[in-house]
């Protein structure tokens, strides 16, 4: 036994100054830290994800109490939360998602069959790739939309921020939008989480006569009712909201569901 | 120094924040409320005892060349695992503390201790002087963050003590004690009662300026 630890007691024998101690020392401890943060990150993945999916659902719940009469018509319609549908995003008709089980957007995105890659010119939202299939969430009553809701992600300033968008039956007038999950600067970016913030989105259009993509996050005094105010100090933070719902708004995105949506109905 | 001594005298007498003015900012970030002062008192002085036990033992091998980058490393991994543990296990408290846990890494204490101390120092001792300036840390956040949240809010750890006028009581909160420049208050006045309590810790400029008189003379 000695023989075989004597290379190591040698090695921290060597005097502080020696080059290869060095050298070593900063290997062994850049290794031994690497291993225990890695460790820890791996064991506790599951944990901190059950607690992100928590607080995502009570953050859509907490939108859901913002949207005037929402609960009343839930409570008439004998449902406590919202319906969860998938939907096929190139087509736009619902669908039920492969295997049957719960749908992995991670997963998805890892799979070159069940997502595509975006070319730059496409990608304004800047997410590289989009899943094939998306949950939407809505209410019904007697067969009719009451309410939908998307859920949308891209990149802020140094975050994904993940937010859901709630639109009325007519699909094209925001009701609501709700933050679900965003890591932007305390201060700045982050002041997207605010109600009185917001509040700026229900009542907004998303498209116009047109029927083109207008909603908009802008510098200073939202005028049309295609306008969004930005926060000062985040324009990064604020231009990725608005070229995160673009984006999922759009043709890439849930655009042809919403299409199928207006002409066909559920 | 008795091994007792190493973790009373950074309590009062050597106090990390009143006298050796470290850790200023995050004291001033996470004190609105009792809970999170709380949270980050146990948090820093956990970093501090792991990261001054880790580093004297490794003290006869760490390089002086490399030794501050090796004392981050150490310091930065404790600090990742324990932000870790924070998010899967008290999930609420990770998102008030937001990003200072993850800053414990830049407190200069945690660095200065494990470089002032935790280099010359057998384990034991590195250990308790970490404890020491930890509980020391932690005595005035709780402080300060039971009077921030107290007079800004009537309440304290959450549970509403006093009603407030909004609620149709007495209490008329203080709205300032919530931001950040209240906390620099607090911490004058904490000081300030020190050295009138110790005046050994005074500390008295090395030069005065002469009056215009003493320069033309």
């Amino acid at each position: 036994m000695a023989d075989l630890f004597a290379p190591v007691r040698g090695f921290f024998a060597r005097s502080n100054d020696d080059r290869i101690k060095i050298i070593g020392m900063a290997v062994l401890v850049a290794f031994v830290s690497a291993s225990a943060v890695s460790l820890t990150a791996v064991m506790l993945k599951p944990y901190q994800e059950a607690n992100r999916a928590a607080e995502r659902q009570a953050r859509l719940d907490a939108m859901l109490d913002t949207l005037p009469g929402m609960r009343d018509l839930m409570l008439e319609s004998g449902v406590d939360t919202l319906e969860t549908r998938m939907v096929n995003l190139d087509d736009g008709s619902f669908t039920a998602p492969a295997g049957g089980g719960e749908f992995d957007l991670d997963a998805a995105l890892q799979d070159p069959d069940a997502s595509i890659a975006l070319t730059p010119e496409t990608d304004i939202a800047g997410i590289k790739r989009r899943a094939d299939l998306s949950p939407v969430y809505l209410l019904q009553k007697d067969g009719e939309l009451m309410l939908i809701v998307l859920p949308v992600y891209g990149a802020g300033y140094q975050s994904t921020l993940r937010a859901a968008l709630a639109l009325e039956a007519d699909l094209a007038t925001i009701a609501a939008l709700a933050i679900v999950e965003q890591g932007d600067t305390p201060g700045f970016g982050a002041r997207i989480e605010e109600p009185e913030w917001l509040a700026q989105w229900p009542g907004k259009r998303i498209a116009d006569e047109s029927g083109a993509i207008g909603i908009e996050v802008v510098r200073g005094g939202a005028s049309t009712p295609y306008e969004v105010d930005g926060i000062s100090g985040a324009t990064k933070t604020s231009d990725g909201i608005g070229n995160m719902l673009k984006f999922w708004l759009g043709e890439n995105g849930f655009g042809p569901f919403l299409e199928r949506l207006a002409r066909e109905g559920l | 120094m008795s091994l007792r001594q190493h973790m009373i005298s950074p309590l009062i007498g050597n106090n990390p924040i009143t006298l050796q003015i470290l850790g200023i900012c995050s004291a001033l970030a996470v004190t609105t409320t009792l809970s999170t002062a709380l949270t980050m008192s146990v948090a820093l002085t956990v970093v501090l005892v792991l990261s001054g036990g880790v580093i004297s033992l490794l003290r006869h091998h760490i390089p002086p060349s490399i030794r501050l980058i090796i004392q981050i490393t150490i310091v930065a991994s404790i600090v990742i695992v324990i932000d870790q543990l924070l998010q899967a296990f008290m999930f609420d408290m990770s998102k008030r503390l937001s990003i200072f846990v993850g800053l414990i890494v830049t407190n200069c204490l945690v660095l200065g201790r494990a470089e002032a101390f935790a280099m010359r120092n057998p384990v034991a001792p590195s250990v308790l002087d970490g404890l020491g300036n930890g509980l020391g840390y932690s005595l005035i956040l709780i402080g300060v963050g039971t009077v921030r949240e107290f007079f800004g809010t009537g309440a304290l750890m959450g549970v509403q003590l006093v009603t407030t006028v909004a609620d149709g009581g007495w209490f008329q909160p203080l709205g300032l004690m919530q931001l950040a420049p209240s906390a620099f208050f607090i911490l004058g006045l904490v000081v300030w009662l020190v050295r009138v309590w110790r005046p050994e810790q005074r500390e008295y400029p090395e030069f005065r300026l002469g009056s215009g008189e003493d320069g033309r003379r």
